[in-house]
């Protein structure tokens, strides 16, 4: 298993666009992605999951990958919380 | 008499008679099911046509509040599919041997609770995308059709406890008045529709509201104050209609220079171009009877996509661009991307200082594969209309020769290839770092136009981060030394016999409007909603000596300006 910690700049946290877009990166790692917030998880591959995490602005998350490419699925999650959170 | 309090979600009146929003509510019951594995089949089916609908309510809401409104139906798609909620239904039919129906309403409600729980008012909100995907699927598996919609033959005011976002897309437009709803919030997708489908609402007046009204009663609804006046007496009625007139008015005097040409009482002319940033916004630019288009950013195609967006997949939007204006101007700028519009996939090094950084043009240059790709798109496309391309952040003459040279050699390769290209496309450049206002002369030359980016020109002038609030006193957007950079940008574009325009902010600035046309600025592109009201302003200006009077009094500004 893999992990990184992302602190959120998004002014409006993961909201229900950019969750769907989290949970399409996910799926398409082919690692099991979970986020992780205080002592809450989530499986990044579900949406209500995901938005049911209330991850705001300034929020720090812990994204972890296990399985399939591990490298490659972190380098993925990296990117997309990079560009788009 | 009486005035309910709300949220206004888009400013304006509207004065009628209300209707009531009965919904066909499907009563649901519980029931025991012995073959669940039917029943299961029964939910995936109903499933499948829900989502049916969604792509449906996808396509109409498109056009009607562009891509961003319609994304909420992605969204429910999403939740549909959403493997935790699929678990929940298929397990209690599997286990309480419940219909499908019952099985839906119970996981709403939990997830509905699940968001209603949450301590942050925009995830409080998406409680109603769930109630509204689970009446949805319901609706599917009962088979029955969603709402009673007023079918009156006059407009009316649609009054609900609240609306899903699949309503308001699904009302007929032409009978709608306005909405009043007694829930919801300013969060709501609802309201976000409402909004840019230019509906006066006001929303959250509260349950009192609705006990009070009956169908037919009349109300006034200021969308803008966010109040419903129930049964307004004469005295309010005519306040309002006053009111309502004078919004009219406004609105009539500029639909009525639809068509009118972009001249000042002298007798000058100006082009009035729009900027759009995405096919949805074409619409609008012909609307507005904008003479063309003076800014396509061609970001979108990279900011909404997962890679590279193909040169297929580009000709396709830029050609249908060309198309839609049919043979008016389209000038598309080419990929204006650094650390500030991060995209994901172009693997961008994080920047201490992006505004300064690899940015626009820098990076074209850098990875000249990136911009073959859309240059070779933008070249295919130009046949289908009048297209100009223009290039960001240049300062040096180096610079335009290397992206002339690239030009060249994709236009020799589609020669090759036996692609038609169009001979005419004019190549163009922002003058939007201060060295390339300065060195205007020798660029001048080498392009055929030049466009103003008047927001990062007065942020790298004035050395001022316009992403800082706290500077704002320090940017002041009329400073004199991005004035007079604009000014020896035009006069080095006329002297050369090229064309300049200005496609930033400032170009809707009506108090310069005055001044860009003394400058001799050949053309101003604004926002598509902006384009009547610049003619107005341009048509009520006078250039003449001497008749400038005002003009001075209003503008104080050093003596030896040089465009006085």
């Amino acid at each position: 298993m893999k992990s990184f910690s992302f602190t959120i700049r998004d002014e409006i946290g993961i909201h229900a666009r950019p969750a769907g877009m989290l949970v399409n990166k996910a799926k398409g790692t082919g690692s099991r992605v979970t986020l992780k917030k205080g002592d809450k998880t989530a499986d990044a591959s579900k949406l209500f999951s995901v938005m049911g995490l209330g991850v705001k602005c300034g929020d720090t998350v812990e994204i972890s990958v296990e399985g399939g490419d591990e490298e490659a699925a972190l380098a993925g999650m990296k990117e997309f919380f990079e560009a788009n959170l | 008499m009486r005035i309910f309090i709300g949220k206004g979600v888009y400013g304006a009146i509207a004065i009628g008679k209300i209707s009531v929003l009965h919904r066909g509510e499907a009563k649901v019951t519980r029931e025991r099911v012995d073959d669940t594995a039917k029943e299961i089949e029964r939910f995936r089916s109903a499933k499948k046509c829900a989502l049916c609908e969604l792509d449906t309510l996808y396509e109409k809401a498109l056009p009607e509040v562009g891509e961003a409104g319609a994304q909420i139906f992605d969204i429910h798609r999403m939740m549909i599919n959403d493997d935790d909620y699929n678990e929940s239904v298929i397990g209690m039919i599997e286990r309480q041997q419940i219909n499908a129906e019952y099985a839906v309403a119970l996981t709403s409600d939990n997830f509905e609770a699940m968001f209603s729980a949450m301590d942050d008012s925009y995830m409080q909100a998406r409680a109603a995308d769930v109630r509204d995907i689970s009446e949805r699927l319901i609706r599917t598996l009962s088979g029955g059709c969603g709402m009673d919609v007023p079918s009156a033959n006059e407009k009316v005011i649609i009054c609900a406890d609240d609306l899903a976002p699949s309503e308001t897309v699904s009302l007929d437009k032409s009978q709608v008045l306005a909405f009043v709803t007694a829930h919801g919030s300013a969060n709501s997708h609802t309201a976000i529709l409402a909004r840019s489908m230019n509906i006066p609402a006001v929303i959250g007046v509260g349950d009192a509201f609705l006990s009070a009204v009956r169908d037919g009663d009349i109300a006034i609804v200021n969308g803008g104050a966010g109040e419903v006046t129930l049964s307004p007496d004469k005295h309010a009625i005519l306040e309002a209609e006053k009111k309502r007139s004078e919004d009219h008015a406004a609105k009539k005097r500029l639909d009525e220079l639809r068509g009118k040409e972009n001249i000042t009482l002298d007798g000058t002319k100006i082009k009035v171009f729009a900027n759009i940033g995405g096919i949805d916004n074409i619409g609008a630019v012909l609307l507005n009877d904008a003479g063309g288009i003076g800014l396509f950013r061609s970001e979108f195609l990279y900011l909404e996509s997962r890679d590279f967006p193909s040169e297929d997949e580009q000709f396709n939007v830029y050609k249908r661009v060309l198309e839609s204006m049919a043979g008016k101007k389209v000038i598309i700028r080419t990929l204006d991307i650094g650390a500030d519009k991060q995209v994901g996939y172009f693997g961008l090094k994080r920047e201490e200082n992006p505004a300064l950084g690899l940015r626009a043009i820098r990076i074209c240059l850098t990875r000249p594969e990136i911009f073959r790709t859309q240059l070779r798109a933008l070249y295919r496309a130009s046949v289908y209309g009048e297209l100009g391309i223009m290039f960001p952040m240049i300062t040096s003459e180096s610079e335009i020769r290397q992206i002339l040279e690239i030009c060249a050699d994709v236009r020799d390769e589609l020669k090759r290839e036996d692609i038609p290209i169009s001979d005419e496309v004019e190549m163009g450049i922002m003058i939007e770092t201060p060295a390339s206002a300065i060195i205007s002369d020798k660029l001048a030359p080498m392009v055929d136009f030049f466009s103003v980016g008047t927001n990062d020109l007065t942020q790298y002038t004035l050395a001022c981060d316009r992403q800082n609030p706290q500077l704002e006193p320090f940017c002041d957007t009329h400073h004199e030394a991005v004035l007079r950079l604009i000014e020896q940008a035009a006069n080095n574009a006329h002297a050369n016999g090229k064309w300049i325009g200005i496609c930033g902010e400032l170009a809707a600035d009506l108090t310069l409007t005055e001044t860009f046309l003394r400058m001799g600025i050949d053309e101003l592109s604004v926002s598509p909603s902006f384009v009547l009201k610049l003619r107005e302003t341009i048509r009520s200006i006078d250039l003449r000596p001497h008749s400038d009077t005002t003009y001075l009094a209003q503008h104080t500004l050093p003596t030896g300006h040089p465009f006085i």
